[in-house]
């Protein structure tokens, strides 16, 4: 088990290596000169070549990729090239923002997704199962803006009970959450319910019934452990889709997190912070699918992750 | 009889319902099992035996349903009962293993807790009380270090270790009756004949009544007191285990008898019974074997033919044995090469 999670710290490398490049080469592949930016459109040419001179964009592509490299590894971003304010101490505070949304709306999804899922399971057909999964096939296809701008409509302009921007309050959690969550709790409902229509039709289920069990025991004892394995996939790559959608879901909300942070700043053409947040991001999301792969020694004994 | 009756099952009819269509999948199925004997039940697939032995604990499938008849174990009516009334039946007083050693045990649980389960859900054992009964369980079952065993999940057992395993489980609260359906099928010859050792010698030594559901003559022979042939939802034969071997009547029973080979009698070929079980949504109208019977006249297609007593120790349900019979009135559905 130890060993595996080194090894698969390791392979984070090759991975964050990919990443450093995409990012690296999307930035200056993109349009736009950044000294243009930060000078101003009317700065005179030596200004601009000043600044140019200054980050480094006169280098060679391949000492300046050096250059990232090196900063990557010593976690040392510099200076934002927007704000002149280190890189680590903007990013923080919205990483932990972003974060807490998307920890949150996880959350809800799996707890929603879970719930919905099992009882379409239990109740194949009835229509209880086809509500939900009717309601699920809505919040799957809804964009989430779209989503948020309703819930926003409904909830803070005609009812008028929760606020309609903002992060840290409670009220203020609620429609963000319901916004990103929903899409993961449709899927994770959809594949909840397959997954455990599969497995109570296993011979273990009438063994367990077989034994006596009260039908409490076999469907949350038996089968749901069981069907989970699945599941369990889907949560973590909805990890990743949900920090894409956080962005969306942190403009509507008006939510100063990374997700604006980046965006904000990509058309700032400020290097080194959009390639300190998109790396941060990577390495969540590789942490987050290493996490359920140690999840799945957990559910089942059978897989041996060594 | 004199002997207690621990089981007895009075016209049982299940049938599964789909798109309005009724299946008779076992129509009207009658038996008496006397305490701490074996009933075998017979057939091929499809003839209704599975479904006759899941039947009784009610673990049918949706959209199987019991539609009829009476299953009488000791004094209550299984049919009429209340699911909890059930419940607290399975795996207590009467416990069922399975065909299917390899999936039949939760690949997510470890053997130990799995056995106590059902030690906790009857007899309210702890883990530790649990544990130590399990480990004498599992000993019992013939099951070498029980201890290390016990910890591990059924993926590190082999297939005759898990049957073991069930059975260890069926037998956890000292049942009156154990149904086993074809639990020898899906193993080795070598590990079946020990299974069938281990369920005869607890049989003895618990006093439990057993109904052994099997497609082989052979694990009749070795186990079975009496035994239903079943043909298309309906017993055709039952009689004394003695009687089917010696002087079968029905020719479905002959038939299965035939396709066993031997080593005592110089047969050139095993005769197979020709065709294929008839589906129960298609059952034919008079006897259900009449199409694959060689001896079947206009009466066996058009009427069906009730179980009646031919000697003092068999029912069989066949126009060969009735007044009624208007084929060959010299027939010998018992061919001489069986009679060694």
């Amino acid at each position: 088990m130890f060993q595996f999670i080194v090894r698969r710290l390791l392979q984070l490398i090759p991975v964050l290596l990919g990443v450093t490049i995409l990012v690296f080469s999307l930035m200056h592949l993109s349009p736009g000169n950044p000294a243009h930016i930060i000078a101003g459109e009317s700065a005179p040419k030596d200004t601009v070549e000043q600044i140019e001179e200054r980050l480094g964009l006169n280098d060679p592509i391949l000492v300046q990729y050096g250059n990232f490299l090196k900063d990557v590894v010593t976690l040392d971003f510099g200076n934002s090239w927007r704000t002149s304010l280190p890189v680590s101490e903007e990013l923080w505070p919205k990483f932990w923002v972003t974060f807490e949304l998307s920890v949150y709306s996880t959350i809800f999804s799996i707890f929603l997704g879970l719930i919905a899922g099992i009882i379409s399971a239990v109740r194949q057909y009835s229509v209880a199962d086809v509500s939900i999964m009717l309601v699920a096939l809505f919040g799957l296809s809804m964009p989430n803006f779209w989503l948020g701008l309703m819930l926003m409509q409904w909830f803070s302009i005609n009812l008028g009970w929760l606020p309609a921007t903002g992060w840290g309050s409670a009220e203020q959690i609620v429609l963000p959450v319901i916004t990103l969550g929903t899409m993961g709790a449709a899927v994770i409902a959809r594949m909840t319910r397959s997954s455990m229509l599969d497995v109570v039709t296993q011979d273990y289920i009438r063994t367990a019934r077989a034994k006596g069990l009260s039908e409490r025991l076999v469907i949350y004892k038996h089968a749901l452990k069981n069907a989970l394995i699945p599941v369990v996939t889907v949560v973590g790559l909805q990890f990743g889709s949900l920090l894409a959608g956080a962005v969306l879901t942190e403009s509507v909300f008006a939510i100063n997190g990374m997700g604006k942070l980046i965006v904000d700043r990509i058309l700032a053409r400020d290097f080194p912070t959009v390639q300190a947040a998109v790396l941060v991001i990577a390495v969540i999301f590789v942490l987050v699918n290493l996490l359920v792969d140690i999840s799945y020694k957990f559910l089942n004994k059978r897989i041996d992750l060594d | 009889m004199s002997e207690e009756i621990i089981l007895d099952i009075k016209d049982l009819r299940t049938s599964f319902f789909t798109e309005d269509v009724e299946v008779k999948a076992v129509d009207g199925v009658s038996f008496k099992l006397p305490k701490g004997k074996t009933i075998g039940i017979v057939g091929e697939s499809g003839s209704g035996k599975s479904i006759t032995a899941l039947s009784i604990l009610r673990l049918l499938e949706h959209p199987g349903k019991i539609v009829g008849g009476e299953i009488n174990f000791k004094d209550k009516d299984l049919t009429k009962a209340s699911d909890r009334e059930i419940r607290d039946i399975r795996g207590n007083e009467i416990s069922m293993i399975f065909q299917e050693p390899m999936t039949s045990l939760n690949p997510v649980y470890t053997v130990g807790q799995q056995i106590r389960e059902t030690l906790k859900v009857h007899q309210g054992l702890g883990k530790e009380q649990g544990t130590k009964k399990g480990v004498e369980l599992l000993e019992l079952v013939g099951i070498p270090s029980p201890k290390k065993r016990i910890t591990q999940y059924p993926h590190e057992l082999s297939g005759g270790m898990r049957q073991r395993v069930m059975i260890a489980m069926a037998l956890a609260c000292n049942p009156e009756l154990l149904i086993a359906d074809e639990p020898t099928t899906a193993l080795d010859v070598t590990i079946q004949a020990q299974i069938l050792e281990i369920i005869n010698d607890l049989q003895d030594r618990f006093d439990m009544s057993v109904i052994m559901i099997t497609h082989d003559m052979g694990v009749v022979a070795e186990t079975c007191d009496y035994v239903a042939v079943m043909y298309g939802g309906k017993v055709v034969e039952y009689a004394d285990v003695k009687t089917i071997f010696k002087e079968p009547k029905h020719p479905y029973t002959v038939g299965l008898l035939n396709s066993i080979p031997r080593h005592d009698v110089d047969v050139d070929e095993l005769e197979p019974i020709r065709g294929n079980v008839p589906s129960p949504n298609d059952m034919p109208k008079g006897c259900r074997f009449a199409p694959r019977c060689p001896f079947a006249t206009d009466l066996c297609y058009e009427e069906l033919p009730s179980l009646d007593k031919v000697s003092d120790d068999n029912q069989v349900r066949c126009w060969i044995y009735s007044e009624r019979w208007d084929g060959d009135p010299e027939v010998k559905v018992n061919g001489p090469e069986r009679t060694s």
